[in-house]
């Protein structure tokens, strides 16, 4: 009886293939060859593209506006061996230090709103105006209130991830479908259990999200700052080079930190789709990974 | 709103009592309320002759809709009450398996709910709530959205399980068929505000076999005495649908 109601994929087969193997096996490389299909196709089109940036610098655009891949290219490699390492780990360790304080804190606030709920509900057209606000716009204040150092940085990232993971975490928490709760109660789950055993896992699709959408943030908010007012950090010599009129050097610094995103959003969706994948639709979404 | 009126039902120790009524006559209303999952306006639940406050522990309620949890595979599910109650793991494993073999989801303990069928969910959902142990056992239409045949098989396992755990088991339903072939008692509830109209023994033997039963003459004759105490409110309980001003 069980196995009338198993998932086998035998509706995709042929009626009366002979040999099903031999099927799958076709089947599969199809699939290969369409998969390096793809990706041939795609790194022709990146190569026809910065080929025509390279041929087209000093030709079609001046070389102040875009720079050019292969300057782009040696100036990265000498500032490998000068000082973008040291840079880079200054932003990063703000970045992280604030989305670690801003995550944890987010979480524990927003749980805290939703288990008292008539705090919560006193609080609420509170924590809809300070949603109002573009917390960007706050950045100046940080440099003032905590300086030109790696504070003001590490509040900027850590404001940006507390804000998302604070309202996931309220939001999720308060949207935890009642019977969940109510079956829990009825088997015999006291209070502390109903909410570590159901409301928090219940909830937590919305708070890995946050958690996840709230690293590039983090990274944005330490990039700001350091625009702002700051002594070192990729976003600092962004900001040096730009006003030196060294595109090249603003460009190049701008492609490393889209790398950082790129190397964190594959890692991050892929940590997501292993702690979500109880879900239904456990589909990349939103997600910039490239496969 | 008043969802009952005037109910007064004693429950046996150790029967199977099924609740027919129109829809919309109180039947889940009753349900929650023998749960204590929400207090009764007037009167009282009494529980082997203590009233009741409060969620009551000793009894397990199979709902319609299968409330699995998502995140936890269907082992997981099985070994949840289990979990609340702090057994140890070993035993938690050893009950979970054997419901799960009972049952005939073997192979599937490690899935997530949305990978199994609405027949298997409903099965873990009544399982679930067996691995526990409850004394009494309240199931609220847990077959409806089932196909019929998956309907009869589910129906059939459940007469084996409560032969080989003998829990009360208060049932409800809308389908007097599924009422009579499982039932010791038939409990008919009148059209909203739900009352209770008839109380009937059902004579047919135990074990039943319930893919021959609706051949069986005293199912027929039950099921048709019970039509016609049911088949009014039926119609009064349409009635209520009709567009009001």
């Amino acid at each position: 009886m069980a196995t009338a109601e198993m998932n086998r994929p035998a509706s995709a087969l042929p009626p009366g293939a002979a040999n099903v193997e031999d099927d799958l096996k076709a089947w599969a490389a199809e699939e290969r060859r369409a998969k390096w299909k793809l990706m041939i196709v795609r790194v022709l089109l990146a190569i026809v593209l910065l080929t025509i940036w390279e041929y087209g610098t000093d030709r079609w655009f001046d070389a102040l506006w875009f720079s050019s891949p292969l300057r782009i290219a040696r100036h990265f490699m000498s500032w490998v061996q000068d000082d973008l390492l040291s840079h880079l780990v200054i932003t990063l360790r703000e970045t992280f230090i604030g989305y670690t304080s801003g995550t944890v804190l987010g979480i524990a606030f927003g749980t805290l709103l939703a288990r008292f709920q008539f705090v919560g509900k006193v609080l609420d057209p509170f924590i809809l105006a300070l949603n109002g606000i573009p917390r960007i716009a706050l950045a100046p204040l940080f440099i003032i209130w905590f300086g030109i150092g790696e504070p003001s940085k590490i509040v900027l990232a850590g404001m940006l991830s507390f804000f998302l993971c604070f309202y996931a975490t309220l939001s999720g928490l308060r949207s935890v479908d009642a019977a969940y709760i109510s079956i829990a109660r009825v088997m015999g789950a006291t209070e502390r259990q109903t909410f570590f055993k159901v409301v928090l896992p219940a909830a937590s699709p919305w708070i890995i999200t946050a958690m996840k959408v709230s690293v590039p943030f983090a990274l944005v908010g330490a990039i700001v700052g350091e625009f702002m007012a700051a002594t070192a950090g990729l976003g600092f010599k962004i900001q040096l080079y730009t006003a030196q009129f060294d595109t090249t050097g603003a460009v190049t610094g701008v492609l490393v930190l889209m790398v950082v995103v790129i190397m964190f959003n594959t890692g991050l969706n892929r940590l997501e789709q292993h702690v979500l994948r109880w879900r239904p639709d456990n589909s990349v979404a939103g997600g910039s990974e490239v496969q | 709103m008043q969802a009952l009126l005037e109910t007064d039902l004693q429950i046996h120790d150790r029967e199977f009592l099924t609740i027919v009524g129109p829809s919309g006559c109180g039947k889940s209303t009753l349900m929650n309320l023998i749960v204590g999952l929400f207090p009764a306006s007037t009167g009282e639940i009494l529980y082997r002759g203590h009233s009741q406050t409060g969620v009551n522990r000793a009894i397990g309620y199979v709902t319609q809709a299968d409330n699995l949890y998502p995140w936890r595979t269907l082992r997981k599910n099985i070994e949840f009450p289990l979990e609340l109650r702090g057994v140890p793991a070993a035993q938690r494993r050893e009950r979970s398996q054997h419901l799960i073999q009972r049952v005939g989801l073997a192979g599937f303990e490690e899935s997530y709910p949305h990978e199994l069928s609405g027949g298997m969910r409903q099965r873990a959902n009544i399982i679930r709530t067996l691995a526990y142990e409850p004394e009494v056992i309240l199931m609220d239409e847990p077959f409806g959205p089932l196909d019929a045949q998956t309907r009869l098989i589910l129906q059939n396992q459940l007469l084996e399980l409560w032969q080989e755990e003998r829990k009360t088991i208060i049932f409800i339903t809308h389908d007097l068929g599924e009422a009579v072939a499982l039932a010791d008692r038939v409990v008919v509830m009148s059209a909203r505000p739900g009352r209770i109209k008839t109380i009937a023994p059902v004579p047919i033997p135990r074990p039943r076999d319930l893919f021959e039963i609706h051949a069986d003459d005293r199912f027929r004759e039950t099921y048709r005495a019970l039509w016609m105490s049911l088949e009014e409110e039926v119609k009064k309980g349409a009635a209520l649908w009709q567009p009001q001003k």
